[in-house]
């Protein structure tokens, strides 16, 4: 590896066979690779799952619609959820942390590099599972493919009677295998950011992008594994007769909700947390002021974690769970959004008065305040029980938590992909297709998900396969399915640009920002060593100091 | 501008971050005591609600023996790994079988209690939600000592061979950490499956 590193660029390059580069790839345990790896996976899966979600709004356009039949349906939403969940947006965020910490902190390379590369490869098999059960899973039985059980999987739809040949198998298989892989990673990371940073940069001195994704790790080791322990629940259901979620012999169905959204409700904050990162770091860079209030984002990021443990059961509003249950949890829910509160205007206040450039970075870091907010908001209306009770499992709540996760996360993750494009390619993209596909994105999600909140208040379900003409929901119906298309285009833009810029790029120099981690000090892309030398660092913005040697930031912290 | 300029030439830093084995495995128990949790929950939640019998008093009997086994077999791991800090291998090693021996002793106790379960009273894991919630709390715990076993076998392998040296005490007392990790989950598994349980 090294003695690549220190040859000429240019003079080896070509000589070397196809072949003995991509066992570079496969076999590499260098944290960037890895990272890039990760990043290019979740693009394959963001694509299939994309277009899933296309067949699915498809399908709904109008009325008795027969484009795809209610089992294919079903597969199609079950498949799309647990794709973009598990191996698009988890994978891209590891890939940016792996990418980015060892940089950031100044470190040679993660903590455990093997480690590393073995959770990637769990990581991807798990995605490789989940996906062979379109040939795989229907077994002698003449059942269907793919899994179909809805990404939460209820109990007792999962048990052997009524989901019969393997494609529930596969689907808990594939969550067990690149659920090893998350929790590998997450014990990496927090290694990595306890033990491994670059003298000088003690805790309060790391970037917020480091401390976003310790608190992010620890939700993953917290919550990933109960969910690995009701996995070998069901499958010790399924393959050794047990009865955990078996209702007819004394079983629980609840408690398999239960134990899902322990689960299932940090990890909303697992995918968020990084999000938040990349903001943090994005916006102080093109509003040209330090990050406002530090020690705040910390403490509130710390609570969030904090929090995110104890509200999952405000998933369960409807199922009845008594009214001493369902106050606490409605109480703990509406407490999380004052930290989230904290964190919108932390980031508002750092804009405020600063010189902001709107580059595409700033662009999508900017939609994602105001689109976070309003499903922030969403949110806060879904935490109050009876609401629930009136608008649960409509397609409210599937506009809610889209808005979240497109809305908030997937903005922010498009703006750290311009942000750090450069870093990772040693390439500029291209500025004009990036507001181009801003424009045409953000035009498509508020189509899409502004519009789908209507037909939810109107009280269409979700998950169901077609519906009645007459009701009121079919114009709506109609502008959200149009507003896939806007998406789509939006997102082939992206990957048009992301390919063009790395082929035909003009080369981004190490700082193209003039931004101040120590990620931008080294070369793009970096070496693989990193940096040539272990930084030393006195302050929050180690490269300002260098900057501005007269006025460094040690001054004022 | 380039990396080497980072540097604050002259500055003398008193730098030390924590080891990051010890770290990484403090982790690893984090996310294991999250799983036991969850089977914990379970069993203690179906505590009473099997719809037929057997229910635990009719069937299970404490395993005092072999749970001073394991328990002991903390004791016998924690004065291995300070044995060998002091560089005293061969005491290490002899610490190091006697923790081999009890943790093999009590998985013995286990396999004995879990052949009478299964051969002579017909309780297996599909009889009903108790047999479902024990054998997959036991047998969680169960395969927890047989994995720390294989790797203090592992290094009891290392040590007769004589690669083990004082300079890797760091390494098998983060090992240690594992196995009191697993004693202090058969406490927890002992307390709700034979004392509040029964």
């Amino acid at each position: 590896m090294s003695t690549d590193a220190l040859a000429l660029p240019g003079t080896e390059l070509a000589s070397r066979p196809l072949v003995s580069k991509l066992h570079d790839w496969v076999a590499t345990v260098d944290h960037k690779k890895l990272g890039i790896l990760y990043i290019i996976y979740a693009l394959v899966f963001l694509l299939i799952a994309g277009v899933e979600a296309m067949i699915i709004r498809i399908q709904l356009i109008r009325p008795h619609n027969d484009f795809i039949s209610p089992q294919v349906f079903n597969r199609m939403f079950t498949m799309h959820g647990t794709t973009m969940i598990f191996f698009v947006v988890m994978p891209v965020l590891f890939g940016f942390a792996n990418y980015l910490i060892p940089l950031m902190i100044g470190a040679r390379d993660m903590a455990f590099p093997r480690l590393n590369a073995f959770s990637f490869w769990m990581t991807a098999f798990g995605g490789l599972l989940l996906y062979f059960s379109l040939v795989g899973a229907n077994g002698l039985y003449g059942a269907g493919n793919a899994p179909d059980v809805g990404w939460f999987a209820y109990a007792p739809l999962t048990s052997q009677t009524f989901s019969i040949g393997h494609s529930t198998d596969f689907w808990i298989l594939a969550l067990l295998v690149s659920g090893f892989g998350s929790i590998g990673t997450a014990i990496n990371i927090v290694a990595t950011i306890l033990c491994m940073r670059c003298p000088g940069m003690t805790l309060a001195k790391m970037p917020l992008f480091a401390w976003l994704n310790l608190i992010m790790a620890g939700l993953v080791i917290l919550a990933v594994s109960p969910l690995t322990a009701a996995q070998i629940m069901l499958l010790i259901d399924r393959y050794l007769g047990g009865h955990f979620f078996d209702t007819q012999a004394g079983g629980s169905a609840v408690i398999w909700m239960h134990f899902f959204w322990i689960f299932g409700h940090p990890e909303v904050y697992v995918l968020v947390l990084p999000a938040f990162a990349f903001v943090s770091e994005v916006i102080p860079v093109f509003s040209r002021k330090p990050i406002f209030g530090y020690s705040v984002m910390v403490a509130a990021t710390v609570a969030i974690g904090f929090i995110s443990m104890s509200v999952w059961a405000h998933h369960m509003f409807t199922v009845g769970m008594g009214a001493n249950v369902n106050t606490f949890f409605v109480i703990s829910t509406m407490a999380i959004a004052v930290p989230t509160g904290i964190k919108i205007f932390n980031w508002l206040a750092t804009m405020w008065g600063g010189k902001i450039e709107f580059k595409t970075p700033m662009l999508f870091c900017t939609a994602f305040l105001f689109q976070f907010l309003a499903a922030g908001l969403t949110g806060v209306m879904l935490s109050v029980a009876p609401f629930t009770w009136q608008l649960g499992n409509s397609y409210f709540v599937v506009a809610h938590f889209h808005y979240v996760i497109v809305g908030g996360i997937l903005f922010a993750l498009f703006g750290a992909f311009y942000y750090w494009f450069p870093k990772m390619s040693g390439k500029m993209y291209s500025e004009t297709l990036g507001k181009l596909h801003f424009w045409v994105f953000i035009v498509g999600f508020h189509l899409t998900f502004d519009f789908m909140h209507i037909p939810g208040l109107l009280g269409m379900p979700r998950r169901i396969y077609t519906y009645e003409p007459g009701r009121g929901w079919d114009t709506w119906n109609f502008i959200v399915t149009i507003g896939v298309f806007f998406q789509a285009v939006g997102i082939l833009v992206f990957l048009g640009n992301l390919i063009w810029s790395y082929l035909r790029g003009k080369a981004a120099g190490s700082d193209p920002w003039d931004a101040w981690t120590l990620e931008w000090s080294t070369n793009s892309p970096p070496p693989a060593y990193n940096f040539a030398s272990r930084p030393v660092v006195k302050s929050r913005r180690p490269l300002w100091d260098l900057k501005h040697p007269a006025d460094p930031d040690w001054n004022y912290e | 501008m380039n990396a080497t300029s980072m540097t604050v030439s002259g500055a003398r830093l008193e730098w030390n971050l924590p080891d990051r084995g010890r770290v990484a495995m403090q982790c690893l128990i984090a996310a294991e005591a999250a799983i036991f949790t969850i089977f914990v929950v379970a069993y203690v939640f179906y505590l009473g609600k099997s719809l037929t019998g057997p229910m635990p008093k009719d069937v299970l009997s404490v395993p005092i023996v072999y749970t001073v086994c394991l328990l002991s077999s903390s004791l016998t791991i924690h004065f291995a790994a300070k044995h060998l800090r002091r560089g005293g291998v061969l005491s290490f090693g002899v610490l190091w079988l006697a923790t081999i021996t009890l943790g093999a002793a009590f998985l013995y106790g286990t396999g004995t209690e879990w052949y009478r379960l299964i051969y002579k009273e017909g309780f297996t894991i599909g009889t009903n939600l108790f047999g479902t919630t024990y054998y997959s709390l036991v047998g969680l715990h169960g395969f927890h000592v047989v994995v720390g076993l294989l790797s203090l076998s592992t290094v009891m392998v290392f040590t007769l061979t004589g690669r083990v040296r004082s300079e890797h005490a760091e390494r098998i007392e983060v090992l240690s950490l594992y196995w009191h990790f697993v004693d202090v989950v058969w406490v927890v598994v002992f307390t709700v499956v034979y004392v509040i349980g029964r």
